[in-house]
């Protein structure tokens, strides 16, 4: 058989080529080698710098503020006279009122509008250009900014809400609403046209097509993007400040109550910008407590994408 | 297809079948124009802000002139009588964002060419979440780290005694800002280039290594001049994101106005002085009402110009490669 004669001749091609190889790497510029092993170092000393910023923060937030963790932390309402007593309760049920107002306007709007862009949209259309590039702008526009829009239409001008809670809920979500747009049109971008091309032959109307072909296959990727939304939502503060989210806040704050509300970043900035140290811990504290209920959101939406991110 | 050559192939006798559907479907119809309309919110949001933003904007401009808001270096609102050269803030802005991209830029690169050239598949698939995770923080939580952290336990140890007027005993300072902003950037820069160095086609790595390119000349040399239009946007975003930072700047940079560009000195940004005058019961319609609102429409136009250059980059690398 020829296979008997090929295996040694095999043996003698791989034991050749190998032999030719390390000849010529060993011929590679001293040099050579020493710079490519330098940049590859430099490359990961650039990661883990990035990546030790982000566990000295986490770590400090704990070492200042671990000693004020405690059940009053969550039961107790702000205080500028007893920083041992003071707590977060006002503001972080605040917090859970306007992430609730985020999310009720943001997932049918977001969704909506994804819907649009992708399946119904004609690209050739101007208009719709004109729609996708505004979205990707808004994404980026300074929160500040939003705050300003929230103060003068949403507070005062046009809608004149005043400073309630549903006002700083609205501007919150005016802010993250590109992101859902965005990362929900990713999602329905991602479902293969032959999946809407089989429904449609089956007699199915666009809408119906939508709703039970590319509406549910596309969910992961919907759900990721909000998760994300929300939690950049909970963490932002500047557009609070102007659309009248106050610190002192001792009850627990309702949607329209023209009374004021709190929430929890605005909280924490209130405290950090007091020096003495039972103010700082109590920043600390609120920090922790945050960043524990956003990593756990954007693992979990990180964790959701990876999961159920289908190839077709 | 005609309605003839439909026709042409139906039995004999039997009326040809008409290929519109049999009823006019307005449900259809209310559902199409549903979802358009939740498309035109988002430039109804545009209109807002630029009609929330013209109106007192104009109304300063009718008090302080435009040129002396323009090219002043004196942002005084407090005296008597007031000063607002834009340039002093536009400065503490700049002076900030500055330091931010120094450290940035080459950590976000670096860690960029890392994860998408040298990192196994493996290392890349738990590096990247967690990067992006870093991403996530509120950029509340980093200010109060660079004005707890950075400044007195970093930059105050390190810094020179005498440079530029020394570090101790300062306790804002524009330099922890910067860093701040810096940590916050990172995943930007670091996410968005290491898309477009995905996105470059393996057969131009493969080409180079053919000639016997080493790894690094790979690297630097076809895959980071291939992926640029990326990068570049990547990093025209970074800089827009850190003008417009706000929580940052105003923890650890301070809010007295200098046109300085010493990192060791209290600034103020315009971002901080939009959050600190804007905040409370500010009376709408006084002057310094409505100086936020022109120093808002100046932030606002300059991200937008930042805006528009990443986005065209952006679209540029998709259309090469994807």
């Amino acid at each position: 058989m020829a296979s008997d004669a090929s295996v040694p001749r095999n043996r003698l091609a791989v034991a050749g080529a190998r032999a030719t190889t390390k000849a010529m790497l060993s011929e590679q510029p001293r040099a050579d080698v020493i710079r490519n092993t330098l940049f590859a170092g430099l490359l990961l000393l650039s990661i883990l710098i990035a990546l030790a910023g982000l566990f000295a923060l986490v770590i400090q937030a704990f070492a200042k503020g671990h000693s004020a963790l405690s059940l009053d932390l969550f039961t107790n309402p702000p205080s500028t006279i007893n920083p041992d007593q003071a707590g977060f309760r006002p503001a972080i049920i605040g917090s859970l009122e306007l992430i609730a107002g985020v999310i009720l306007f943001v997932v049918p709007i977001g969704i909506g509008a994804a819907l649009y862009l992708e399946e119904y949209a004609d690209r050739s259309r101007w208009w719709n250009r004109a729609i996708e590039i505004n979205i990707q702008n808004l994404a980026a526009v300074p929160s500040i900014i939003y705050g300003i829009l929230g103060l003068a239409f949403i507070v005062r001008g046009p809608l004149d809400l005043g400073f309630i809670l549903a006002a700083g809920s609205l501007t919150l979500a005016l802010l993250v609403l590109p992101m859902v747009i965005i990362a929900a049109r990713e999602a329905i971008r991602a479902v293969p046209d032959s999946i809407r091309q089989g429904s449609l032959a089956l007699g199915a109307t666009k809408w119906q097509t939508i709703r039970t072909q590319v509406l549910p296959a596309s969910v992961p990727g919907i759900a990721t993007g909000v998760i994300l939304a929300v939690s950049r939502a909970l963490g932002e503060t500047a557009p609070l400040l102007l659309v009248g989210a106050t610190v002192f806040v001792t009850f627990d704050p309702t949607p329209f109550s023209p009374d004021g509300y709190s929430a929890l970043p605005v909280q924490i900035f209130n405290y950090a910008v007091r020096p003495q140290d039972e103010f700082q811990t109590l920043a600390a504290a609120g920090i922790l407590v945050m960043l524990v209920v956003l990593l756990a959101m954007n693992s979990f939406a990180i964790w959701l994408r990876n999961r159920y991110e289908q190839r077709w | 297809m005609s309605a003839t050559s439909t026709g042409a192939i139906e039995p004999a006798g039997k009326p040809p079948r008409r290929l519109q559907a049999s009823s006019p479907r307005y449900g259809e119809k209310a559902i199409h124009a549903l979802l358009a309309l939740c498309g035109l919110l988002s430039v109804l949001t545009t209109t807002a802000i630029v009609v929330s933003l013209i109106g007192p904007t104009i109304g300063f401009f009718e008090v302080v002139p435009i040129g002396d808001f323009l090219f002043g270096t004196d942002w005084t609102p407090q005296f008597q009588p007031p000063s607002f050269g834009v340039l002093a803030i536009v400065a503490g802005t700049l002076n900030v964002t500055l330091w931010g991209m120094l450290f940035a830029v080459p950590i976000g690169l670096g860690s960029a060419i890392y994860l998408s050239e040298y990192a196994r598949p493996r290392v890349r698939k738990t590096l990247k979440p967690v990067l992006e995770i870093l991403a996530g923080i509120p950029t509340v939580a980093i200010g109060f780290f660079a004005v707890s952290f950075i400044l007195p336990e970093i930059i105050q140890p390190l810094w020179p005694d005498g440079l530029l007027g020394g570090a101790v005993g300062k306790p804002f300072m524009a330099l922890a800002a910067g860093l701040g902003i810096g940590l916050m950037i990172v995943p930007i820069i670091a996410s968005l280039s290491e898309d477009a160095m995905s996105a470059v086609p393996r057969g131009l790595r493969e080409g180079a290594y053919a000639m016997g390119a080493t790894k690094m000349e790979v690297a630097t040399r076809v895959v980071f001049p291939a992926a640029l239009s990326g990068i570049v946007a990547s990093i025209v975003l970074a800089i827009s994101r850190a003008l417009g930072e706000t929580m940052i700047v105003v923890l650890a940079a301070g809010s007295t106005p200098h046109f300085t560009f010493n990192p060791v000195e209290a600034i103020q940004a315009m971002t901080s002085y939009i959050a600190v005058t804007a905040t409370g019961d500010i009376p709408a319609g006084s002057i310094d009402y409505k100086s936020v609102f022109a120093v808002g429409t100046l932030l606002f136009l300059i991200t937008l110009v930042m805006n528009m250059i990443s986005i065209r980059l952006v679209r540029k690398y998709r259309e090469v490669y994807e």
